[in-house]
């Protein structure tokens, strides 16, 4: 287990502006009447893209929203890692550090936002800009290693492209994110080995009709013999 | 070698259109509502046939596990829910299948939804996969406007809703009856089974959840035939699987190919084979995080399925290889699972909460060598106590991997806290 706790300072008071409450809305409506507690993840994570944490105020709002106890709604917002608990930078960055990301080199990943940044895990950049935190694994392992930053993952990084990318996101760019040696999602690197014929291609299909009378010719037999008495 | 035409995910790399255009070309929302036209019932037997184990980890069989759901609807209403929470160290395949290929696995939730009787189905997919959530929400938006899904789907007369909820970032929510909590808005902490998920699940109704590879390829099961899928592969274990082979590999890549290929020719073929070639393999971690890792010595001839893999006391688990070659720490990276398993135990149960940090302090020590001989032991007994003493399988996957390090890799161990021992009486004597 982590330890996860709110924030000492807080704001005091939170509120949805229009665009993200008629999203809230629409949310709860996914799930059945009297269920909307379901919603509290994905209501929770609204409040932290819109303030860029989860502050207690939130978490009384949701509640509210949801008519969930507070205690209840904390239980989730501290449970799940994540929800920012205090603020983060404007660029969250996240480091994969599991096993497939450190066997092909993420602690070089880490050296070089350490180094760039000036910064360890769970710190924020002076100028609010960035903020670095350790991920257990992102689930993008043959594409390791990976980094995400915000929503975005970038991918098959070494410690000179983790720089460079840092360096654009300073000058105030946006990097496309993927993989940064630009292969096909996870196809291997070079000639393909798989999936290179026509996928529109058809491929033959089973006669339904056929199958159909095959299963109720033998569901029949196997109603037969079950009727039949035992000798 | 399995042909393209007998690949399930022609789009798994994301070459071509993923939406339901470029989906129809390739031809998923072929004929669904003859195939629901066909039954229920013939739909999980066709299932059964086909000897689909799931996908997931566990390797239940789908066609079965959907046989539990209660036969006739009563007040209370069931559910499908498709677990996308991916997120066991070295997979990422379905992943791929949330991007590139999302109208497969809504097809599927149709078709298996039918089958089960339920109405509505929630993909749960881990809060991290925000650019896939974005896809696969496009393509739900994109099957209802088209009348695939939605109060008459397909023409079938069913009514089916699709709901996409987003996790965030909690790796026991991977665990079903965890998933349901969580999807009920709670902490994600397992339930106590029995009841199970079919008798009472989401909302106390009857629910059944399933790995997103396991109903993604049921369509196409179902449209090409139980024994096309089940000719492939070895009995009790059929079918196409979608591997992915991550760390000391040439070329690190996910690729859909049979169950019971060999798992060297699978590094070899597509991933461009072990770094410094396969003499310089150390050992391998065939199913995901969870499962003992293999050395060189069973790598060079085991075959990449459920069965083969339990006999050699391993699993396929996600079927996510992770390659370590000579260079690698194998202490170290067993520690290093041992440190995730500590960070995601829920905290429920004594033996996992207090075990996995436990054991992950004594796994830190033993990368050192700062044990002694006895202590070897002591871990070991340790993993049996926490292992099958847990409400969930978390447990148990927190201990296998430190059994493979031992079962393997005990001279190294040994010779870690030797070296340790004597380098400090030198110290000492100096």
């Amino acid at each position: 287990m982590s330890r996860r706790e709110l924030a000492a300072d807080q704001p005091a008071n939170f509120a949805f502006n229009a665009d993200y409450l008629a999203r809230a809305n629409r949310i709860i409506a996914k799930y059945p009447t009297g269920r909307q507690a379901s919603a509290v993840i994905p209501l929770l994570d609204l409040a932290q893209r819109q303030e860029g944490w989860v502050s207690r105020p939130a978490i009384d709002v949701i509640a509210g929203m949801l008519d969930m106890a507070s205690i209840r709604v904390l239980e989730v917002a501290t449970f799940y890692t994540m929800f920012n608990l205090a603020p983060v930078g404007k660029n969250h960055i996240q480091v994969c550090t599991s096993l497939s990301c450190w066997l092909r080199g993420s602690d070089d990943i880490v050296r070089a936002c350490k180094e760039r940044l000036g910064i360890g895990f769970g710190s924020t950049t002076p100028d609010g800009m960035f903020s670095l935190a350790e991920a257990e694994c992102a689930g993008a392992c043959v594409n390791a290693p990976v980094v995400a930053i915000g929503d975005d993952y970038y991918e098959d990084v070494d410690g000179a492209g983790m720089w460079r990318i840092l360096d654009a996101f300073k000058r105030g760019e946006k990097p496309a994110h993927g993989s940064v040696t630009r292969r096909d999602g996870s196809a291997p690197a070079g000639p393909p080995t798989s999936l290179t014929d026509d996928p529109t291609k058809p491929v033959p299909k089973q006669d339904l009709a056929a199958a159909k009378a095959a299963y109720e010719q033998a569901k029949a037999e196997a109603a037969a013999k079950a009727a039949q008495p035992k000798t | 070698m399995l042909s393209d035409k007998d690949r399930i995910f022609a789009n798994l790399y994301g070459r071509h259109d993923w939406r339901l255009a470029g989906a129809r070309a390739r031809g998923d929302w072929d004929g669904t509502k003859e195939i629901m036209a066909m039954g229920p019932d013939w739909i999980v037997d066709e299932m059964k046939k086909s000897g689909l184990r799931g996908r997931g980890g566990a390797g239940f069989p789908t066609g079965l596990k959907w046989s539990f759901m209660p036969r006739t609807e009563s007040d209370r209403p069931h559910y499908l829910v498709v677990n996308a929470d991916e997120g066991e160290p070295g997979t990422c395949k379905d992943r791929d299948m949330l991007r590139y290929d999302p109208h497969k696995l809504i097809e599927g939730c149709l078709i298996a939804c039918f089958a089960m009787k339920a109405h509505a189905c929630y993909i749960y997919i881990r809060g991290e996969f925000y650019n896939e959530a974005s896809n696969l929400q496009i393509a739900i938006d994109e099957a209802y406007a088209a009348g695939l899904i939605g109060d008459n789907a397909c023409g079938s007369g069913w009514k089916f809703d699709c709901y996409l909820h987003r996790g965030a970032g909690a790796y026991i929510c991977g665990e079903e009856t965890a998933l349901i909590e969580s999807l009920e808005g709670k902490k994600g902490q397992p339930r106590l089974k029995p009841p199970f998920p079919a008798g009472v699940g989401l909302y106390g109704c009857p629910t059944t959840v399933n790995n997103v590879e396991s109903i993604a390829v049921a369509p196409t099961i179902l449209r090409r035939g139980a024994s096309w899928f089940a000719g492939i592969g070895r009995p009790n274990n059929t079918g196409t699987k979608v591997f992915c082979i991550s760390g000391h590999v040439n070329k690190p890549c996910n690729v859909e190919d049979a169950m019971g290929i060999p798992l060297k020719e699978l590094i070899e073929k597509h991933a461009g084979g072990v770094r410094g070639g396969w003499d310089n393999l150390l050992a391998i971690i065939p199913g995901g995080a969870s499962v003992p890792l293999l050395p060189k010595s069973i790598c060079d001839t085991v075959l990449m399925d459920f069965d083969s893999l339990r006999d050699v006391k391993s699993g396929l688990g996600t079927a996510a290889v992770m390659v370590m070659d000579k260079s690698s720490d194998v202490v170290a990276c067993i520690a290093r699972l041992s440190a995730f398993y500590k960070h995601e135990s829920c905290g429920q149960c004594t033996p996992c909460r207090e075990g996995t940090g436990w054991m992950s302090r004594v796994m830190n020590r033993m990368v050192r060598g700062e044990a002694t001989l006895p202590e070897i032991d002591t871990l070991e007994q340790v993993t049996y106590q926490v292992e099958g003493h847990t409400i969930c399988a978390l447990g148990d996957a927190a201990a296998w991997p430190i059994q493979g390090l031992i079962r393997h890799f005990r001279p190294e161990l040994e010779r870690r806290i030797r070296a340790y021992r004597d380098a400090k009486v030198r110290a000492q004597a100096a």
